[in-house]
């Protein structure tokens, strides 16, 4: 009976892996072994001079240190992270209010809204670019309406980071914006009934109903959008190549930028590592402060 | 006078947000040399996307990028099924830490592992394949999350009632739970086609030719040819050839989509 009952367990077990297994092998080919062996790389001197990579203990962390551009780096992606994050997300909250409202017109607003989630962000930094074009491009045509000299935007340091913040809010506040509609949805109406029936203003429904009731939503979404933020790198390739001189450089183009221009592969696995700390820092947060049962189970 | 100042702050933020994709959609169909120039004059032309298809090989990426993500999705949805089926329903030895692992996925995508993936790629000798571009894509941590919640959710009076039948596991899994899990596989469908039409910097590293690029690779190159505003015209006409499969199926199967990227928040 006993050997019965093991042999059973052990066929449930060999069939859960089996059925697991073909997950597993591509999980493991293309996360764990990366990711570690990344870290093991990032200990080795790996460039176009050292033909077979050749072991050089923390040397790569200390000139990553010491390297200017990786601190404008990500200098810059905190910035796009502060400038981005606030404001789409305050955005996003307004648009979900407004849609939620508006039976009629809702949809289309929330078409017109959403729309950019869809497009590829290369796409995207191609019109951009065109918006952003001194003297042809839209802006500067609207600025010329209004009077205004037309400025370099993506050519000048202090306004390539403006252009870039812009551009990634109209890409991301439509996308967050479902998170609130979804979380709206989820506010029992007969909160709202009974504080309008008490006479509640509109500015006390929101501060002290919908606000705090969308508390999970936002932090929820204030997670993805720190996270994106941190991933982005695909319009660099098209607008300005990270410059001019570094300006609107990020953390993942430096990466590219290491491992396939100056192919410093040691160096490229440094960084790596980093921007996976980065992710495991923000998801760990997560972890802590957030009730993962909402999203995970 | 509350509601009026809400109308229209928010219907101009609508316009400010669907500018862009006008103002791509009015100079792709310019005539070249009026591309740079606001008069508006009735005149449109075809010629744009004439000479971008001819230009380039645009219909071999148009394929490339159909092969790529309908490859992608069919291996996703075999990998996420089974691993979510055992994951729902299965209990043996291993299943919380391995769970745990497979949530690394979510936290730490393919995306940031470009360099470390591009290695691996190499040792397997893929690099510029489709098969490459695809692969690390076929374990979905987000499909399998997505498919287990819904698994979970079906009774096991359900399952009984199959054994007694004398369904095995894998007709039960097929005739039973597929059916039953559809608006999910639908979700995580979208969520993902959307997602590698749209991918761009690992393919741009993996791939070398043409017979491999997809779309956005292509596009990229076609439109970084040019000097800076040399082309407006036909890189608006590659832009508006490369968005609008999405952009038409967003805009028929609006809430379907919206549900889609509701679930894909778990990233």
């Amino acid at each position: 009976m006993e050997k019965g009952q093991w042999a059973a367990k052990f066929k449930i077990n060999a069939y859960a892996w089996l059925l697991l297994l073909p997950s597993l092998i591509f999980l493991i080919l293309f996360t764990f072994y990366p990711v570690i062996k990344t870290l093991i790389f990032s200990f080795y001197q790996a460039d176009l001079s050292t033909p077979e990579p050749l072991f050089n203990g923390i040397d790569n962390y200390r000139r990553m240190l010491g390297d200017e551009v990786f601190w404008k780096v990500l200098k810059n992606n905190l910035w796009i992270t502060l400038g981005t994050v606030p404001t789409s997300m305050a955005l996003a909250l307004m648009m979900a209010l407004y849609a939620n409202k508006l039976l009629r017109v809702k949809s289309l607003i929330r078409t017109a809204f959403f729309y950019p989630t869809v497009i590829p962000m290369i796409a995207i930094a191609n019109i951009w670019l065109f918006i952003y074009t001194p003297e042809y491009g839209a802006l500067s045509h609207f600025l010329h309406w209004f009077g205004l000299e037309h400025l370099n935007w993506l050519g000048n340091q202090e306004l390539v980071t403006w252009a870039m913040i812009i551009m990634i809010i109209w890409k991301e506040a439509g996308y967050f914006m479902i998170f609130y509609l979804a979380g709206l949805q989820n506010i029992s109406q007969e909160l709202y009934e009974s504080a309008s029936l008490d006479g509640a203003k509109s500015w006390t429904v929101f501060s002290r109903i919908t606000f705090p009731l969308l508390m999970p939503t936002t932090l929820f979404v204030m997670v993805i959008a720190v996270t994106n933020s941190f991933k982005l790198v695909d319009h660099l390739v098209i607008m300005t190549q990270g410059g001019p001189d570094n300006a609107s450089n990020l953390l993942l183009y430096y990466i590219y930028q290491t491992a396939f221009s100056f192919w410093d592969q040691g160096m490229a696995s440094a960084l790596t590592v980093v921007m996976v700390l980065i992710l495991v820092v923000i998801a760990a947060f997560q972890f802590l402060f957030l009730d993962k049962k909402i999203h995970y189970n | 006078m509350q509601r009026r100042v809400e109308n229209i702050a928010m219907f101009g933020l609508a316009c400010l947000w669907t500018f862009p994709l006008i103002w791509a959609f009015w100079t792709a169909f310019r005539p070249r040399e009026m591309a740079t120039s606001w008069e508006l004059t009735p005149d449109f032309t075809l010629n744009n996307f004439v000479h971008v298809w001819n230009g380039a090989p645009f219909a071999q990426y148009y394929l490339n990028t159909l092969i790529i993500v309908t490859g992608i999705l069919a291996v996703q949805l075999v990998t996420a099924t089974l691993a979510a089926y055992v994951f729902a329903k299965v209990r043996f030895w291993g299943r919380d830490i391995l769970f745990i692992l497979f949530l690394v996925q979510i936290i730490v995508p393919a995306d940031v592992l470009l360099f470390p993936n591009y290695n691996v790629l190499g040792d397997l000798s893929l690099l510029d394949t489709k098969l490459g571009i695809m692969m690390p894509y076929f374990a979905s941590a987000l499909g399998i999350f997505l498919l287990r919640q819904t698994f979970k959710t079906f009774p096991s009076e359900l399952e009984e009632a199959a054994r007694m039948e004398g369904c095995s596991w894998w007709q039960m899994l097929w005739k039973i739970y597929v059916p039953l899990a559809r608006p999910t596989y639908i979700a995580f469908g979208l969520v993902s086609v959307s997602y590698h039409w749209n991918n761009f910097m690992w393919p741009l590293i993996v791939t070398n030719s043409v017979e491999n690029r997809p779309l956005t690779v292509g596009l990229a190159i076609f439109a970084t040819s040019f000097e800076t505003g040399a082309q407006w015209a036909e890189v608006s006409a590659a832009t508006v050839m490369v968005i609008l499969p999405l952009l038409l199926a967003f805009l028929l199967f609006q809430r379907q989509f919206l549900n889609s990227f509701i679930h894909s928040g778990i990233k």
